[in-house]
């Protein structure tokens, strides 16, 4: 059958894929045709997610990208890609009164650090195939979308930076850089702050479609700029947020 | 951080989350209906309890209080 956007034949590394939205982009990425190679930081989440992949031939591998080791083990033991998915990420809500050193160094470490230096290593071992794809999921507090995410948000614009320079320098290969900026979205991660139900629910009538993404509505925008349907586009930003950045 | 708490303290350190402040805080201020609540000011308290007192409040206990001195005491019980 005719699909520009499948992603049959196509391997796809996919990190922060114990949980969340790399959980569903594992997942949907798995229905749309792909072997997966999913990493995370926690065993069994990440089994969990092994779990839930359509079809076979798909790898796990436990890794803390947070240290160097756990990158270059990685970037080691994976075979040949056409699409990485740089999408580990940790939140933070603070205000920038009270921002302090530990903060920055934690939220950049894995924001930001992580996936420079994943990205460095994958192309150093030639990893990464002609015409292959890097996602990265940055979020709409790139562009300073509400108060406490300053830190966060820094984090998130600076690997939106970085994502124009790969898509500037790595074009001669030809590989494409993308990034997608999701508002909030219904994971784990947005459950382990200092909002209360309450804020949520109220948070979310500011959305013009009144509610928080699902997961998977993160990864089908990830798929597009995987796929071969994207193959002129580079060095964009897809903002997935239900239109909360019209107001 | 295990230190005694002084409520006149706790008080001064709340105080100093808004921007501008023209009501007298007291223990028994219900903080929510201070003019220049807002949930930024919830943000900065909740994270001055982290920074000044080392607790962090679950978001879902902190809305049960009413007046400053209720949070008071529920940072208190957590020290």
């Amino acid at each position: 059958m005719y699909n520009p956007f499948s992603l049959s034949g196509k391997t796809i590394l996919i990190t922060g894929a114990s949980s969340g939205i790399g959980r569903a982009t594992a997942i949907e990425c798995s229905r749309m045709g792909a072997q997966c190679v999913i990493t995370g930081r926690n065993m069994e989440r990440l089994q969990q997610t092994y779990d839930a992949l359509e079809g076979d031939g798909h790898i796990q591998i436990i890794a803390d990208l947070s240290e160097q080791e756990g990158i270059e083990t990685l970037a080691e033991a994976i075979p040949n890609i056409d699409g990485l998915v740089n999408n580990a990420g940790i939140g933070l809500n603070k205000p920038i009164s009270y921002i302090k050193q530990e903060d920055l160094e934690k939220v950049f470490q894995v924001n930001t650090f992580a996936p420079i230096l994943l990205t460095k290593a994958l192309l150093r071992k030639k990893k990464i195939n002609k015409n292959g794809s890097i996602v990265f999921t940055s979020s709409i507090s790139a562009f300073g979308s509400n108060f406490g995410r300053a830190a966060y948000g820094a984090s998130k614009s600076a690997i939106m930076a970085y994502m124009h320079y790969c898509a500037r320098e790595l074009a001669g290969k030809p590989i494409r850089a993308n990034a997608v900026h999701p508002a909030m979205t219904d994971t784990p991660l947005i459950y382990s702050g200092t909002l209360t139900e309450e804020d949520r629910q109220r948070d979310m009538m500011q959305y013009p479609l009144k509610r928080y993404a699902k997961p998977e509505e993160i990864a089908y925008a990830i798929i597009y700029l995987l796929s071969d349907a994207s193959s002129w586009t580079t060095g964009t930003s897809l903002i997935v947020d239900g239109g909360l950045s019209l107001l | 951080m295990c230190k005694t708490m002084d409520i006149q303290n706790f008080i001064q350190n709340f105080a100093e989350q808004f921007d501008e402040l023209n009501t007298e805080l007291t223990p028994e201020t219900r903080f929510r209906e201070v003019e220049g609540w807002t949930s930024l000011v919830a943000l900065l308290v909740i994270t001055m309890i982290d920074d000044e007192y080392g607790v962090v409040l679950p978001p879902e206990e902190m809305r049960k209080t009413q007046t400053i001195q209720e949070l008071f005491d529920l940072v208190q019980s957590k020290l």
